[in-house]
């Protein structure tokens, strides 16, 4: 039996069925990061993918937008609680990447500027679910925000649309990211409210 | 990781919009300083809002839960935990809940704390963590604050001061005391060069606060040459 907190619930916020459960909607852009914002200019980026034996293919700025851009238009849900609903993207998919390369790892950790890492199932990264994206409602996006480029996986937790990434790492198996070492969940499904590993 | 139920034993105000709440949670596993827990409200006609919270101390298993909350101005949450909770009423707690921005009594190198407005819950913890476990490691805090009367937790920070192992140093953005040194200012290069633990000792670095705030002080600690690795950052949004 759940504890009623008299006189609670005055000030309640509208339902929205497309809100996950324990999620509130917020109309700003709120930060989740550990540490200071790294400041990466387009022209030294570089987004590498290393397979399972360590074969290591590289892509500059300009190949990663030759590769094909897509316009997303996507809802967004942080573990912190806040829903963001009808953001708008630019960015590459990530299997672009990853056409041509034949890797039997079947999960992926995504890696980024500053050595923060987060693991996720490589199903969850393609067919149109994941994106490297680099601008934001129209305008490139802001370091604080993961600029230039961060990785987008919208259907999962926001930690998980790793920051300022700079990588992903074929695995056999699943293993924990740095976000999921320190007690986040190893999924992160938001409409199954898998926020904590425990 | 389960709902737990706590019994309010304690409010008092701590600034004009914040105030503490002291829980007793007898199952409450324990938690270490800086971690923070998850607080869920039921209306009588079963809707819930949940959110999260810094721990202000910590301890063992059924050690008493100190949160310190900050009203925010359209929240749905916080309102009621300000104005309404009173002495003995009961709220749903989970946790504790992040292994990152924490500070051990373990910790031998020294430690620099860095909280704007209520981003020193979280800072408090590991000060009073550091006071209680006798720890000679170095601590200092730097708290910015928009004026004397938003400073959280003034009467205890004067006191853990005066011990030799931790400083304190407040700084006001919008109106400080009569006879202040320095005019009212955001946190600069050259004032957190005077108040930081110097980057050639090494400390850990905790910087918890809005995040524009985090976000300049952090660019501002790399910039000092403070390695972005040993900065952690927590910020908040709130509601």
């Amino acid at each position: 039996m759940a504890v009623i907190n008299r006189g609670f619930g005055a000030r309640r916020r509208e339902s929205t069925p497309e809100l996950p459960p324990g999620q509130y909607l917020t109309q700003d852009f709120p930060v989740l990061s550990a540490g200071p914002t790294p400041n990466i200019h387009p022209g030294e980026w570089r987004f590498t993918v290393t397979g399972s034996t360590g074969e290591r293919t590289s892509w500059n700025w300009d190949e990663m937008l030759a590769l094909g851009v897509e316009e997303v238009h996507t809802d967004i849900h942080c573990v912190t609680r806040w829903s963001k609903l009808g953001t708008t993207w630019r960015g590459v998919p990530v299997e672009r990447f990853l056409d041509g390369i034949g890797d039997a790892g079947d999960h992926i950790m995504a890696s980024s500027s500053g050595g923060y890492t987060t693991n996720m199932p490589l199903e969850d990264l393609v067919d149109g679910r994941a994106w490297i994206a680099f601008e934001f409602d129209g305008a490139p996006l802001e370091a604080e925000h993961g600029g230039p480029a961060r990785l987008l996986v919208p259907h999962l937790y926001f930690w998980k649309s790793a920051k300022w990434v700079n990588g992903l790492t074929f695995m056999d198996g699943d293993s924990p990211g740095f976000w999921e070492q320190n007690g986040y969940h190893l999924y992160g499904d938001p409409w199954r409210e898998q926020r904590y590993w425990d | 990781m389960s709902w737990r139920v706590g019994t309010v034993i304690e409010v008092r105000p701590e600034t004009p919009n914040a105030r503490t709440l002291v829980l007793d949670v007898p199952d409450w596993p324990g938690n270490a300083a800086g971690q923070h827990l998850d607080l869920r409200l039921t209306a009588p006609d079963g809707y819930q809002a949940a959110r999260s919270y810094s721990i202000a101390t910590s301890g063992g298993p059924g050690s008493p839960v100190e949160l310190a909350v900050d009203e925010v101005d359209d929240g749905e949450v916080s309102p009621y935990l300000v104005q309404d909770v009173v002495v003995g009423d009961q709220l749903e707690l989970r946790g504790p809940v992040g292994r990152w921005f924490l500070w051990r009594e373990t910790q031998t190198e020294p430690a620099q704390l860095i909280g704007g407005g209520s981003g020193c819950v979280p800072l408090m913890a590991m000060a009073r963590a550091h006071a209680t476990s006798g720890s000679t490691a170095p601590m200092r805090m730097l708290y910015s604050a928009r004026a004397p009367r938003f400073v959280f937790y003034r009467d205890e920070l004067d006191a853990l001061a005066r011990s030799d192992a931790f400083d304190l140093t407040l700084n006001y953005t919008r109106e400080a005391p009569d006879g202040w040194p320095t005019a009212p200012a955001r946190l600069t290069r050259e004032s957190l060069e005077r108040a930081v633990i110097p980057a050639a000792e090494g400390p850990s670095v905790y910087v918890c606060g809005p995040t524009p705030f985090v976000e300049s002080v952090a660019d501002l600690l790399v910039g000092l040459g403070h390695p972005a690795s040993l900065v952690k950052t927590e910020r908040f949004g709130g509601a």
